[in-house]
């Protein structure tokens, strides 16, 4: 169980393999959130009682002959804070299970399933897909879902449905969400209009790397917000419908720019570009803005030979503990982003 | 648009709350959303798994907040029988200690549902083990539903053995 396996971006199926409407959705994810009956929520477990359920959950889905061979285990209690730090960073975990001892995450090679263990609840099983296609990410989890099922108790109420530690997951407990590049509708300040209606059909709106106008890399992921009184494929299509709505202005406003704005709009990309290719010293938070603009480049055509995923992957690859921990030997703010700058123009020219 | 709260910056957070079966709501900017405590997490590594964005603990005090005076706050001294938890303590905190707080708190549950989800009663997936009596009750209507369209396609043969095995649900059922 080597940490450099999960590093090596190259297997990571969201960043590599093309996905319904990538040009705009990067990703599409489902979490259940799960629990075991008659057993304290993480936060009041004993260590001993924490393990076992980390064993549990193993060893059930080491007995399935196919995950067998394909899932690994990451304890917690034996990374560096760089190292979960990073593993949030590539999605895998949050920091709320990077803060906690008693953590554990189970990922398979594609690193399209994680299943995070005493975190807030038990379980929080993940699946993560390339693109708009939450329908395929729920078929699934489902699957990996009656799976553990076959083993484990899980907590469940007749009424209310799966019980979890914080109300706001009871009943499905599932979170259905996109993660969309949204760089034209930013750029036009449509975003803000756009996410107040979205909040009418409840759902949620955050941006990835910060919030609104300031989002970072104009990533922002939609999800949502109520998990009881209406079925998991009912909420999947809701967040669905959205989302393809908000790819069509997207696009729209993309083609619509004409002009004095469409020229603008070309420079500042072909700038970002050029900045990319040559500059000395990057930083993340500048990366991302950058990476932002050539992704759309890329999308609009502006610039070619240059493959999506290489900015997907940059997307992760540049973060700051992902870069601290792939260059052992750049210990100070300046040389990280030194070797920030050359891994970019590296990934670049290939 | 601008923040409900300091009406000077843009609202960039917009939540929804649903107060007795109706939507409210709030657009604030990020400055205020804090003040508020819906925290949103920023920075890298913040597509994480705290999905919605907000510290969902302290959303759910805010929905404590409302001035009516619901049934919330009458049992202050039950105690969860599994993990020791008050409805106090859990307020708090808006976590609960374990599976059985549910049962411990009924009697506040379905007024804090509703102001969360705008429902109370789960329609989603039941599992095949611990989803007792459900999981038979939701194939039996399953089943009743085939069942009306072979007697409308006039398949009788395969009415008849979907109706067989709608009774044997309804023992197993019973038998419960
Ligand atoms: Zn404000
Ligand atoms: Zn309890």
């Amino acid at each position: 169980m080597s940490l450099e396996n999960l590093m090596d971006t190259s297997r990571i199926k969201w960043i590599n393999s093309p996905g319904p409407d990538s040009d705009i959705v990067i990703s599409s994810r489902v979490r259940f959130a799960r629990n075991i009956r008659n057993v304290p929520f993480p936060h009041l477990l004993s260590d001993n009682e924490a393990k076992k359920i980390v064993n549990d959950v193993y060893f059930t889905l080491k007995e399935n002959p196919v995950l067998s061979r394909d899932i690994e285990l990451y304890n917690m209690s034996e990374l560096t804070a760089e190292q979960k730090t990073m593993l949030s960073e590539m999605h895998l975990i949050s920091m709320d299970l990077a803060n906690s001892e008693k953590g554990a995450v189970i990922v398979n090679q594609d690193e399209s399933i994680s299943i995070m263990i005493n975190e807030e609840d038990h379980l929080r099983i993940q699946v993560m897909l390339p693109g708009l296609q939450l329908e395929e990410a729920l078929k699934q989890i489902d699957k990996i879902d009656d799976l553990l099922e076959e083993k484990l108790d899980f907590a469940f109420d007749e009424k209310i449905g799966y019980l979890t530690a914080c109300p706001t997951n009871v009943g499905t407990g599932m979170r259905a969400s996109v993660m969309m590049h949204l760089p034209a509708l930013t750029m036009m300040d449509k975003i803000g209009q756009i996410f107040s209606t979205i909040s009418q059909v409840g759902l949620v709106v955050r941006g990835i790397y910060g919030e609104g106008s300031q989002a970072k890399g104009n990533l922002y992921q939609i999800s949502n917000q109520i998990t009881l009184g209406k079925s998991e494929e009912d909420i999947i299509q809701n967040v669905v419908s959205v989302a393809r709505q908000i790819i069509m202005s997207e696009r729209k406003t993309r083609q619509n720019l004409s002009g004095e704005a469409r020229l603008r709009l070309e420079d500042k990309i072909l700038r970002s570009y050029g900045i990319l290719t040559n500059a000395k010293l990057v930083s993340s938070q500048e990366a991302l803005s950058y990476i932002s603009d050539v992704r759309l480049g890329v999308d609009m055509g502006i610039i070619k030979d240059l493959k999506p995923s290489v900015l997907n992957e940059l997307f992760i690859m540049t973060g700051p503990a992902y870069i601290q921990e792939i260059s052992k030997n750049a210990t100070t703010p300046l040389e990280r982003d030194l070797y920030r700058a050359n891994f970019i123009r590296e990934k670049m020219q290939k | 648009m601008l923040c409900e709260e300091c009406q000077m910056k843009p609202a960039t957070v917009h939540i929804t709350k649903i107060v007795n079966n109706e939507k409210t709501q709030i657009h604030l900017c990020e400055d205020c959303a804090k003040e508020k405590h819906i925290s949103l997490s920023t920075g890298l590594g913040g597509f994480g798994f705290d999905d919605t964005g907000f510290s969902v603990a302290k959303l759910l005090s805010s929905f404590f907040e409302t001035p009516s005076k619901t049934p919330l706050d009458i049992s202050d001294d039950l105690e969860c029988s599994g993990c020791g938890l008050t409805f106090q303590g859990f307020s708090k905190t808006g976590r609960f200690g374990c599976s059985q707080c549910y049962n411990t708190f009924k009697g506040q549950m379905n007024p804090m549902l509703r102001r969360i989800h705008g429902k109370t009663v789960h329609v989603g997936k039941v599992p095949k083990r611990t989803g007792g009596q459900l999981r038979i009750r939701q194939e039996i209507n399953r089943l009743k539903r085939e069942l009306q369209e072979a007697v409308n396609a006039e398949e009788y043969e395969r009415a008849a053995v979907i109706r067989d095995k709608i009774k044997e649900l309804e023992q197993e059922e019973n038998s419960f």
